[in-house]
């Protein structure tokens, strides 16, 4: 089992850890696409973490429409930590989805602005 | 507290698309309680017009900063070293902030980040509602502390109209009518001989109907 080294993966204790901050900072420093990977919704240690995590998506979604990045490259996934497979699974689904949509659009505008 | 609202990130593109170097400006008070601009949504805004020009391929200058409060001097001035740097400001204080801003910084432009919309509590995280229209002649001492001015549709003084049901106002059934809490609450504090008193007719002139207000207090001035 393994999945593509395209994913730079970032442990939190907890996908409610996760800030739209750190969201859309991993855009502006050139991200082509962030998903969020946390436990079966009804599971959470923390009893509501992953749902804040889906709203946080879910807002950084909107703003990456606005400003022209595009939504469609955030997402959340849920699954129980038992289940690799799966987690792999979602990682190739990731990356095909992200190559299809090409690089992250202001990655080389930086360049080019600067 | 005073209660905003998020603007939509396409209106305040819309405003400062001209300029080169802004700043984006929170308040450490009252938006930062109600989430809409403090130094968070300050940070959330910045990334994302940052990228906005980058997407268009434009290196524009966006900084951060968030006063404690805009609506005093004091802090406002904070920013006099700084403010020739920018040549717009995006303020997201409420619209006393942004207004006192541009008076205090008269040759920036200064735009709202913000929709301000009423003087009111935080029922629960997330869900804010009116309580207060700043009339001027506070009179909750006689209506056991629930304001028919900022909560009855209508501003009656003495009683429901007769579109209350069931509790409820008819302009929407989500609204309870302010004279129902009213009469519940002098109910609950064994003083419905107070609702029987008539309230003479309330003088509007110290409300929004006088014109732009103010309050001079000798006392503390320096």
């Amino acid at each position: 089992m393994s999945y593509p080294t395209h994913i730079k993966i970032i442990r939190v204790p907890c996908t409610g850890k996760v800030d739209i901050l750190h969201i859309l900072h991993a855009f502006e420093k050139g991200a082509d696409g962030v998903y969020a990977v946390g436990c079966m919704e009804g599971d959470c240690h923390y009893d509501n973490g992953n749902f804040r995590a889906r709203k946080r998506i879910e807002q950084a979604k909107k703003i990456l429409d606005a400003v022209g990045v595009g939504g469609e490259r955030a997402a959340m996934f849920n699954m129980a930590s038992s289940e690799g497979p799966r987690f792999a699974e979602v990682a190739i689904e990731m990356v095909e989805k992200i190559k299809q949509l090409g690089p992250n659009p202001i990655k080389f505008k930086k360049v080019r602005a600067a | 507290m005073i209660v905003a609202d998020k603007k939509p990130i396409e209106e305040i593109i819309e405003d400062i698309k001209p300029y080169e170097r802004i700043l984006i400006l929170g308040c450490n008070e009252c938006v930062t309680v109600c989430e809409a601009g403090g130094k968070k949504e300050v940070g959330i805004l910045a990334s994302a017009l940052r990228m906005y020009f980058l997407s268009q391929g434009r290196d524009v200058t966006i900084d951060e900063k968030t006063l404690e409060r805009q609506c005093d001097h004091e802090y406002l001035e904070e920013l006099r070293a700084d403010i020739d740097k920018y040549d717009a400001v995006v303020s997201l204080a409420c619209g006393v902030g942004v207004q006192f801003m541009a008076e205090t910084y008269f040759t920036t432009p200064v735009f709202p980040g913000v929709n301000t919309c009423f003087m009111g509590v935080t029922e629960e995280r997330g869900r804010w509602s009116e309580r207060c229209q700043g009339c001027g002649q506070c009179i909750l001492s006689r209506t056991g502390g629930i304001c028919p001015v900022s909560r009855c549709a209508k501003r009656l003084m003495n009683g429901p109209c007769g579109g209350s049901s069931n509790g409820k106002c008819e302009i929407n059934k989500e609204v309870i009518c302010a004279w129902q809490l009213i009469i519940e609450r002098l109910k609950a504090l064994g003083k419905m001989e107070t609702y029987e008193v008539l309230s003479p007719i309330k003088d509007w002139s110290t409300d929004r109907a006088g014109g732009p207000r103010k309050v001079v207090r000798e006392d503390v001035q320096p």
